[in-house]
């Protein structure tokens, strides 16, 4: 399959123009932590304090809390950074449906594209978790690791576009790297969240702490949650990655587990993430450890892509 | 208290301290340090030169690191411990949860609470309606839930509902599915095997009868190498296609094979072996892993005998497929043990199939075979070859250099089709090269358990995620003027958030179009 080599180039330019419009829209969400003089009481926030507050109920509820009229400032810059940030997901989707015309592949085949595909999956979750719960104000968080790896993606790891080695040239790649993709994007989000979870709970121990920036974020509670059902969700979509890793190992590698490094922290991740799930079940583990695990578990997702990919030689060592 | 009781408590405490959250929670996190190092230090297993050099190279902390198992970690007794401590407390918790679920699923929905405002959802208003009729609204519209219904004693009446049993199943399947893949494992552990082995692609063949066949073979805990499973693959072709740049684009290796009964006879069935696509044979499977070119030479002894031989030369670079190896050859007619070990010959050096040569060193360029070419050295003296001690296919034994027994007679590049005369006559000619390939033969008789049970997990797991366990009460107590004021409550007894869509829409339902209007009601709003 020859290479398009114009589109090619196209993809390579939406590329950027996709980081770069991040980069504004992450300028936008600081402006509006900014200026946002402490949190505007959440859904969350307003459930802590209880059933006392009346709402009408006929209202269903879903959705976000409507904005009173006449938004301010903060509220407009907020605004055009979603509207910056889809901007950005189109783009970057435009540049990866390119790469995938201009090889004639799934455009997932080496650590570039894997990335460039992921950190569209985490800002697609991003923006559509933004429709369920009112946390725009993490914007700037949630983008910040996003254009970091499309920077590191984008010069360190940068691949041009061309055919995969047979052992990449199977409907596996499709089903097994895009579960990949799809979970470590979803992952992105509960990783940072996790965080910010981990900032407020010490903000709100002792208010000295983190007194930037704790204030405006979201109740903990609420940051809690968002991160536990977006692992809830993306778990799965993990495990079926990994089990599918091992079908493709069974007909590629003549054996459907053999411990190679990606394998192995794969393992390793998945358990992580198990112990979250369950330690929310656990009394004495909930809370801060919980949302300790969950980021030792991202971190660990991250160090698996670069880390045991860059340094390690394995098998998966493809880029 | 007395020394049995004592024993008693000691194991009961032990149990439960074994199989509680917490400890399986630890055995977790323990299990996953444990697992690190393996993907962090070289292992055996998979890549022994690797971790023979690290431990070289680490002193006394690499001797340490190996007492300690660190380069053997999926078979290390702290490894195999966590797993085996996790597995008891695996199955200790879900013993006793299954039996609980099973009662859960005969017991009736709780009563209806008291004060049902309290409650983290509730809605209310006062119909035009009589309790019966609320009730049988109630019970029409909660298809599905569990439902006790009760008169309170003031003439109001309600209804308990239940639904997300399915939740805990889908959860106790996981586990089990878990328990079953890892039992699944360790029988595989015991009864399969790996062999590996070089086949030249000139229509040789490789039978899978006895471990000797192989290069290498990897043996199950329980297997002793007699009874392989019976079959035979004939290498006729390989086909390698490569991008200019070198890199590759695709592998493929004609092959034939037969299997039991066949095994007799000379019927063969053909197959085209592919990565990505093994040969499924006899319960086996037959992988194309590697390859290679083999070169052929022939030796032409000063009294006119022809000795003719095609060997794999292994890659020494897997881009351009340059490679090194050792052809070796007996004297013909030799009789005479010691004369015979002062006359062999081994034609050895390094194989080029896209061949550069510049200032006579050879390189290559490519790893298709367009222009082949070898650098070789020809030796003559002993080869070793009967003195017991086992040697390499594609080296010559550097003692006997060393000791002078083995000297070097010619050194020169041969393109196909040129030859070498050695001083004393022979002829020594490149005449041809002939790809090989590696395969691998592996044998495992639970790999479909383990799938079947991966997909049990998988689906158990989804199940779990995605049902939430969750209650409704419906109270209808008789007001005034042949009204009813209706009440609704909800709880959600796992995960709170997401509740709230689905008791307003249900509530609404049953309060009618704009209850809430009508009646104080509230509800936290969660989402
Ligand atoms: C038991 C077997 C396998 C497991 C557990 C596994 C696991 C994973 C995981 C977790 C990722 C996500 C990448 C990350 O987070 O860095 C990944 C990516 C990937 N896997 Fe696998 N995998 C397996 C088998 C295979 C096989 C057989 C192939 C191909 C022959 C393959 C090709 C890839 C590729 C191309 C990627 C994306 C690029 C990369 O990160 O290297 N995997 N795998």
């Amino acid at each position: 399959m020859p290479v398009n080599d114009t589109l090619a180039t196209y993809s390579d330019w939406l590329y950027r123009a996709a980081a770069l419009v991040y980069v504004f829209a992450m300028i936008f969400y600081t402006i509006e932590q900014a200026f946002t003089r402490k949190a505007k009481k959440s859904e969350f926030a307003r459930e802590l304090i209880g059933a006392g507050a009346p709402t009408t109920p006929d209202t269903p509820a879903v959705g976000r809390i409507e904005e009173p009229a006449g938004a301010g400032k903060p509220e407009r810059f907020g605004r055009i950074a979603v509207a910056l940030t889809v901007l950005g997901a189109l783009l970057h989707l435009g540049s990866i449906v390119t790469r995938g015309v201009a090889t004639g592949r799934a455009p997932w085949g080496n650590m570039y594209e894997y990335g460039a595909a992921t950190m569209f999956v985490a800002v697609v979750a991003w923006l559509v978790l933004l429709r369920k719960f009112d946390v725009r104000r993490l914007g700037a968080f949630v983008l910040t690791p996003v254009v970091i790896l499309m920077f590191l993606g984008g010069t360190a790891l940068y691949t041009s576009a061309g055919p995969v080695m047979p052992a990449l040239q199977s409907y596996w790649l499709v089903v097994h790297v895009s579960a990949a993709i799809l979970s470590s994007g979803l992952f992105l989000v509960p990783g940072v969240v996790s965080v910010l979870y981990l900032v407020k709970v010490r903000h709100d121990a002792n208010p000295a702490k983190f007194a930037k920036i704790g204030p405006r974020l979201p109740a903990a509670e609420s940051l809690d949650r968002l991160a536990y059902r977006t692992t809830i969700f993306a778990f799965p979509i993990y495990t079926f990655g990994i089990i599918c890793g091992a079908i493709w190992a069974e007909a590629a590698w003549g054996r459907f587990w053999g411990w190679d490094p990606k394998e192995t922290v794969a393992f390793v991740a998945w358990v992580v993430y198990a112990g979250y799930l369950h330690s929310r079940a656990t009394a004495g583990w909930r809370g801060s450890r919980a949302a300790i695990i969950n980021s030792v578990a991202f971190a660990l997702v991250v160090f698996n892509l670069f880390f045991i990919n860059l340094v390690i030689a394995g098998l998966h060592s493809y880029a | 208290m007395s020394r049995v009781a004592r024993a008693r408590a000691f194991v009961r405490n032990t149990w439960r301290g074994l199989t509680s959250m917490r400890t399986a929670l630890i055995l977790l996190f323990l299990l996953a340090l444990a697992a690190m190092p393996g993907a962090l230090l070289p292992q055996r297993s998979l890549n022994l030169p690797r971790a023979l050099d690290y431990i070289e190279a680490h002193g006394w902390w690499g001797a340490l690191l190996d007492r300690l198992q660190f380069f053997d970690v999926y078979a290390s007794v702290w490894f195999s411990a966590i797993y085996l401590l996790l597995f008891i407390s695996l199955v200790g918790c879900l013993v006793p949860r299954t039996v609980e679920y099973a009662k859960a699923l005969r017991d009736k929905p709780v009563l209806t609470p008291r004060n049902l405002t309290r409650l983290p959802h509730h809605l209310s208003a006062e119909l035009d309606t009589t309790p019966e009729r609320v009730m049988a609204d109630a019970r029409a519209r909660l298809k599905g839930w569990r439902l006790v219904e009760t008169e309170e004693d003031d003439g109001a009446r309600s209804v308990s509902a239940e639904r997300g049993y399915l939740r805990e199943a889908g959860n106790l399947v996981f586990h089990f599915a878990m328990l079953a893949l890892i039992v699944s494992l360790a029988v595989g552990k015991m009864t399969n095997y790996e062999g590996q082995v070089i086949v030249v692609a000139d229509g040789s063949e490789f039978c899978n009868a006895g471990t000797l066949g192989y290069d290498s073979f990897r043996p199950g805990l329980r297997v002793d190498g007699t009874d392989l499973t019976p079959f035979c693959v004939r290498v006729n072709s390989f086909e390698a296609k490569y991008l200019p740049n070198g890199q590759a684009d695709s592998f493929s290796a004609g092959i034939d094979y037969q299997a039991g009964d066949e095994l007799a006879g000379d019927t063969w069935t053909p197959y085209k072996l592919k990565v990505n696509d093994p040969l499924r044979v006899a319960g086996d499977r037959v992988y194309l892993l590697g390859h290679g070119y083999a070169p052929t030479f022939t030796v032409t002894f000063p009294d006119g005998t022809k000795r003719t031989q095609t060997l794999q030369w292994r890659p020494v670079d897997n881009l351009t497929l340059l490679s090194e190896g050792a052809t070796k050859f007996d004297p013909p007619g030799v009789t005479d043990a010691a004369e015979r070990r002062k006359r062999q010959l081994a034609v050895t050096g390094l194989f080029a199939p896209t061949a550069l040569i510049e200032d006579k060193l050879l390189t290559s360029v490519h790893p298709q075979l367009s222009d082949p070419a070898v650098a070789v050295d020809v030796m003559r003296g002993d080869l070793g070859i009967d003195s017991g001690r086992g040697q390499s296919i594609f080296q010559i034994d550097q003692s006997l250099v060393d000791s002078g027994r083995l000297t070097r007679v010619a050194r020169q590049n041969l393109r196909q089709g040129e030859a070498i005369t050695l001083d004393d006559g022979t002829k020594v000619s490149f005449d041809g090269v002939v790809p090989w390939v590696s395969l691998q033969v592996s044998h495992d008789p639970t790999q479909l358990w383990v799938l079947v049970a991966a997909v049990t997990m998988i689906l158990g797991l989804g199940v779990s995620l995605t049902v939430r366990r969750r209650r409704l009460w419906v109270r209808a107590t008789p007001g005034d003027a042949g009204r009813t004021v209706v009440r609704v409550g909800g709880l959600a007894r796992t995960d709170q958030a997401g509740y709230g869509e689905e008791f307003h829409r249900l509530a609404a339902q049953l309060l009618g179009r704009g209850a809430g209007s009508g009646g104080a009601g509230t509800s936290r709003r969660g989402t």
